[in-house]
């Protein structure tokens, strides 16, 4: 039962950390059929920013406070240079910005090194999140996932809130479900897209402080998390926040509890085999917008 | 894929054409080129950089031919079907695989078993899923068929569910991504990172000796202009033209009685074989195949190339292929880091710029068609598609 539960668990910090990544991709994709690759890239530039405050900001605990919106705006600004510079340009070719993107992506890994070297760096964790939770029944939970796991709940939290409450919220989700109409009714649709990419681009950033808290920072750190998290938005529906978020913990805990039974690697082919089962299914993803468009 | 075509209202009306062209063939004097153009890349592979070249030269140069192998398979699912596939790493590694098992038993000789499975793997015996690689006639195929197997199978999973554009270029990615943690995962069996290496005999000949690179240099150029031959035919084909009406408008298409997956899928398994095709061409020449050759990096480098020559175009991907991989090479040597920014500031600046590669290039500066999609012609390179595009003019 303890091997069960701590096995859920992983399951769940693992989808919390896929969540956090997911719900800006989510964001853009839906919003704008825009894959962006650079997306990681993003994330690896919230981490160094955490990196790089620390070298300022004695205490750990108070540098990540600080981190935390800090990494958010530097991450969504780059998003809102990428939107501005390159993406608009191609919002006919969808597939065209994965790959523009991913260019992108590369020039910022190299300018990654080139500023602080080929080498991982590390952060040091707040003493507050290095211990463990005890739990009855002689469970453990380490304190740094669940506040990653915390993270990812505020930041779905407020992301929803701010989507069915807001002005801003409104004007998104009007352009979500049909551009056009949004444009002809008044919405300023190359604004709402440019907030949209600061968004999500920020939330990117927001994973990227919160992984500092699991493992080294690196250049490349972004590129493996970015695909899992394309699968998750994928799987959970394009323009559906709900569906990434059922979608990145139902994920976590088929990896672990793959992970568990095997081993990592044939872990990963379970999920992916899982993912193209399920597409059988519902090729449009768990949730889907209810449109009469036939593409 | 038969069509169901009503007859139109008007036959009685309209004659017959008097010489009727099948669709998509180009005749006459585009088929001369053609040939020409064939008889010159003969030539230039065969002759004229053996001469020029010197042994380390040319064995790059067959490691970059395989690379434009399948730049071409790219071409025809990428660029004429619009499956954009980020995952042919994963069928260039089966057949790199599948050949690369099949050297190293023979190297091991009757058996015997890789040196690196007792290393790893603390293996007293030969793996079940090996022994059949024992076999050249086994081997070879596979090389080719087992790529195009595991397309068929992604892909009539996914086409049939009409999973199209983005989702298919991630769910491609990701086949990549599993593949490569899949082989690190299983060392024992696999070479894990390090691959299968250090492989020394290719059918009774020793790959040390020059002359015999030389022999693997040919058949690699042999292959490679096959299976431009063969490309060349299905674009010109009725399927070819059926692809890019799939790529266009697969509603439409549907709605004309034809099935958009079948035509989607015969693209994907061609490109999977011919990626197979050069992985296990590749190993000979290289000596290696590994888990960083394949996976997502290399995957989508693979299709750097052919968005940079031209997607859409017969020999853009070959030659942009070529020139990316080369410029690497020449480039990284000197300026490690300066490269890798060239090669993102160029696949952003063709792809965001200039979607019909450098092959539009040439035919802006020939003052072609080049409309609002270049993608759509070509030029000089793509062999004689404008021809095509005439056959379809009913005759008034």
């Amino acid at each position: 039962m303890t091997v069960l539960f701590g096995q859920l668990f992983t399951g769940i910090s693992i989808g919390a950390v896929l969540l956090l990544i997911a719900l800006g991709l989510a964001l853009t994709f839906g919003q704008m059929n825009v894959i962006n690759m650079a997306h990681g890239e993003f994330i690896m530039a919230g981490a160094y920013t955490t990196y790089v405050l620390q070298q300022s900001i004695t205490g750990a605990g108070l540098s990540l406070a600080v981190a935390l919106p800090v990494a958010f705006v530097v991450a969504g600004t780059m998003g809102v240079l990428l939107e501005v510079l390159l993406i608009r340009r191609l919002y006919a070719r969808p597939l065209d910005t994965l790959l523009v993107t991913w260019g992108v992506s590369l020039m910022l890994q190299q300018l990654a090194r080139d500023i602080f070297g080929s080498p991982n760096v590390q952060t040091r964790a707040p003493e507050l999140l290095t211990g463990n939770v005890a739990l009855p029944g002689g469970l453990t939970i380490a304190n740094n996932r669940l506040f990653i796991l915390a993270l990812a709940l505020a930041a779905v939290a407020a992301l929803t809130l701010a989507l069915r409450l807001t002005p801003l919220g409104r004007r998104i989700r009007a352009v979500v479900q049909n551009r056009d109409l949004a444009a002809v009714s008044g919405i300023a649709t190359s604004r709402v897209d440019r907030t949209t990419f600061f968004l999500g681009s920020g939330l990117a950033g927001l994973a990227g402080v919160a992984l500092t808290l699991l493992g080294p920072i690196g250049p490349t750190m972004g590129t493996n998390l970015i695909i899992d998290a394309f699968l998750v938005v994928v799987v959970g529906g394009i323009g559906q926040l709900k569906g990434s978020v059922i979608v990145a913990f139902a994920l976590g805990v088929l990896q672990a509890t793959g992970e568990y039974l095997t081993t990592l690697s044939v872990a990963k082919v379970i999920v992916f085999v899982a993912i193209v089962a399920f597409l059988q299914w519902r090729p449009q993803g768990l949730f889907t917008l209810r449109t009469r468009s036939l593409a | 894929m038969t069509a169901v075509t009503p007859a139109p209202p008007d036959t009685a009306v309209r004659p017959a054409p008097v010489d009727p062209v099948p669709p998509g063939r180009p005749a006459g004097r585009s088929r001369l080129r053609t040939a020409a153009g064939f008889a010159f890349g003969a030539a230039l592979l065969f002759a004229v950089a053996p001469l020029v070249l010197s042994d380390f030269r040319l064995a790059l140069l067959a490691k970059y031919l395989c690379v434009a192998m399948v730049a071409v398979g790219i071409g025809i699912a990428w660029g004429r079907g619009g499956m954009l596939t980020l995952g042919q790493g994963v069928f260039f590694g089966l057949g790199g695989y599948a050949m690369a098992m099949h050297l190293k038993l023979a190297d091991a000789g009757p058996g015997g078993m890789p040196d690196f499975m007792q290393l790893y793997g603390q293996l007293d015996e030969l793996p079940l899923w090996w022994r059949p690689f024992a076999s050249p006639w086994f081997a070879l195929p596979a090389t080719v068929l087992l790529p195009m197997v595991v397309a068929f199978g992604l892909g009539s999973l996914v086409f049939r569910r009409r999973v199209r554009g983005a989702y298919f270029a991630i769910l491609s990615q990701a086949l990549a991504a599993a593949m490569v943690i899949l082989l690190i995962g299983q060392q024992g069996t696999t070479g894990g990172t390090n691959g299968l290496t250090d492989i020394k005999g290719f059918f009774g000949y020793n790959l040390d000796d020059p002359v015999n690179q030389r022999m693997v240099y040919f058949i690699i150029a042999g292959a490679l202009l096959a299976l431009l031959a063969l490309a060349r035919q299905l674009i010109h084909s009725r399927y070819g033209e059926l692809l890019v009406a799939v790529r266009d408008g697969e509603e439409r298409v549907r709605f004309l009685g034809y099935d958009p997956a079948s035509v989607k899928l015969v693209a994907y398994v061609v490109a999977a074989g011919m990626a197979g095709l050069a992985g296990a061409l590749f190993v000979p020449a290289v000596g290696i195949i590994s888990p960083a050759l394949i996976g997502i990096v290399p995957s989508i480098e693979f299709v750097i190339g052919v968005a940079v020559g031209g997607r859409a175009t017969l020999l853009g991907p070959v030659l942009g292929a070529v020139a990316v991989v080369w410029a690497r090479s020449a480039l990284s040597e000197r300026f490690p880091g300066t490269w890798t920014y060239l090669q993102g500031l160029l696949f952003v600046v063709v792809v965001a710029f200039l979607p019909g590669g450098l092959a539009s290039l040439w035919a802006l500066a020939r003052r072609r068609d080049v409309g609002a999609r270049p993608e759509r012609r070509g030029g000089w390179l793509s062999l004689g598609r404008r021809r095509a595009d005439r056959t379809e003019v009913p005759a008034a």
